[in-house]
């Protein structure tokens, strides 16, 4: 149970997908001017994310590992999370459609995110069992999402500031970036004792 | 309760004088610490202010603002000896002042200065600075060592060699340390006993210093400086996690009165945390920031991988802290309250 736990912590926070390992930059970037926005995008990035280490881990333990296909990864990974995005649209259009509102157009979106192909390569490379994986790739997306909801809720203060005209925009929102990456360093050394 | 007819006569609040209320309240700390230390203190604070002050007046003059009003508020001196005062203090003078400058351009200028700025800057130079130099860092002068005037100028001026004999951990550091050493079983109270080092609750001379901080922090409570929720939650907040600890394994998890008088405990629950720029402005967002930082900053200076966790927990904080005044709004008089 402990093991699990650490994962998650590790996941969330620890190894936190953007500002540790610096993956899916566009939409931390891009979607975190205003905090509706976040919140949908963190909503529909943390059910892909999930989906896509779980399925990408059964992709590769019974298919490519078994005939030998390693050097393929990327390339079945990338159709992996493309079908499964395709799939949970269709599904969320038919079945729920006020969700597929509040999800909107982040949903197609998300497939080009480099986090959602990252984090189930560098799941891959951890040699993790289904569980883990799932756990990993859940924990990755609530560390996306925790960590973009909070950058917007900074932007939006900062959007009040009297910055500097060289710096207003995206170059503060870098720097902004930057500091918070600082600050999750704090967190080092807690996903293990 | 006195009842008082108008008229009143108003006191005029500024900015210049809330922070030379803070420096007032920092004076007992920096006079004991001084006591302690030696006057490389007082060098490190004098580093600290001038380059602070001709960063902030450089970069006042770049953004074409009024220099003079700026730099006389004096927020730019609080943040100097913060710094001064988190660093350690036989720390090359080229520290300090890089320190003073990422906090006073990055974390302060670049973000509209005064009362715009998102996180703290005297911890985002903490932050910074123990990330970029660890090792320089976590060199605090040894116990008992005596040093004149003149070789503590020479260290810190990079004149005399920097010896490995001069300096040491913190006593916060050197029970992490001890504790986490592999096949050495020493508990607590076993290294406790060591009154040179761990003195009589704290840490040899460093529990005066903050209890001096304490002392300052208490004045700034009376004269309304700050408010009681930041400090009162930060407390509790390190109470309650290294209370529940110890009494879990008093073996390996040091008393609560030691974490609450060690590091920059105190420091952080009456001068950093309760910045009212970076941190909450709802009451219940203030309990909230305080709680929070107390116990982020147990977790990180016990089980993290830094000495002290007061400057990453606050950083964190801060973080959180427009999220935390969103779903903290007080609800308007006499309208319904409206979710966020």
């Amino acid at each position: 149970m402990a093991h699990y736990l650490f994962l998650l912590i590790g996941a969330v926070l620890v190894n936190n997908v953007v500002l540790v390992k610096i993956l899916g930059l566009c939409p931390f970037m891009g979607v975190s001017k205003k905090l509706e926005t976040a919140y949908g995008m963190g909503a529909a990035t943390t059910f892909v994310l999930t989906l896509a280490t779980g399925a990408s881990f059964i992709i590769d333990h019974y298919l490519l590992i078994p005939f030998g296909l390693e050097y393929l990864r990327t390339l079945s990974f990338i159709v992996t999370i493309a079908a499964i995005v395709q799939l949970t649209e269709m599904v969320i259009a038919k079945t729920s459609p006020m969700l597929q509102q509040v999800l909107g157009i982040y949903l197609p979106l998300i497939t080009t995110n480099c986090a959602v192909l990252g984090v189930p390569l560098i799941n891959i490379s951890h040699s993790y069992g289904f569980m883990e994986s799932l756990l990993f790739g859940a924990g990755s997306a609530i560390g996306f999402s925790l960590v973009l909801v909070l950058f917007a809720g900074i932007r939006e203060r900062v959007d009040g500031a009297e910055v500097p005209l060289p710096f207003k925009g995206a170059a503060i929102a870098m720097v902004t970036a930057g500091l918070m990456s600082l600050a999750f360093m704090g967190f080092a050394g807690l996903d293990r004792y | 309760m006195e009842i008082v007819t108008s008229p009143h006569v108003l006191k005029p609040v500024s900015i210049t004088r809330v922070m030379g209320q803070v420096c007032l309240a920092l004076l007992p700390g920096i006079a004991v610490y001084s006591w302690l230390i030696g006057p490389a203190l007082l060098l490190q604070l004098g580093i600290a202010s001038l380059t602070a002050l001709a960063a902030e007046a450089l970069l006042l003059k770049l953004r074409g603002k009024p220099v003079s009003p700026f730099l006389m508020d004096g927020s730019a001196l609080v943040t100097a000896w913060l710094i001064a005062l988190t660093f350690p203090p036989l720390s090359p003078w080229w520290l300090t002042a890089t320190g003073v400058l990422f906090a006073i351009v990055i974390a302060k200028q670049l973000y509209g200065g005064l009362g715009q700025n998102p996180f703290n800057p005297a911890m985002v130079a903490f932050a910074a600075c123990i990330v970029a130099f660890p090792a320089l860092m976590s060199q605090w002068p040894a116990q008992g060592l005596s040093l004149s005037f003149g070789q503590q100028l020479e260290v810190v001026f990079g004149l005399a060699p920097r010896i490995d004999a001069l300096t040491a951990a913190t006593p916060l550091d050197a029970m992490k340390t001890a504790l986490k050493m592999d096949g050495v079983h020493a508990s607590v109270q076993e290294l406790l006993a060591n009154q040179t080092l761990y003195g009589t609750f704290a840490g040899r001379g460093w529990e005066w210093v903050t209890s001096a901080y304490l002392l300052g922090g208490l004045f700034l409570l009376w004269r309304r400086v700050i408010t009681w929720h930041v400090p009162v939650a930060f407390v509790l907040g390190l109470l309650l996690i290294s209370g529940l600890c110890w009494s879990l394994d008093p073996a390996r998890y040091a008393d609560p009165l030691f974490h609450l008088f060690s590091g920059g405990a105190m420091l952080g629950a009456f001068f950093i945390a309760t910045d009212p720029v970076s941190g909450c402005t709802t009451p219940r967002g203030k309990l909230i920031f305080g709680f929070g930082a107390g116990a982020l900053a147990y977790l990180i200076r016990v089980f993290g991988a830094f000495p002290d966790g007061i400057a990453f927990a606050v950083l964190i904080m801060n973080l959180c802290a427009p999220l935390i005044d969103l779903f903290c709004q007080p609800a308007v008089f006499g309208k319904k309250k409206e979710a966020p």
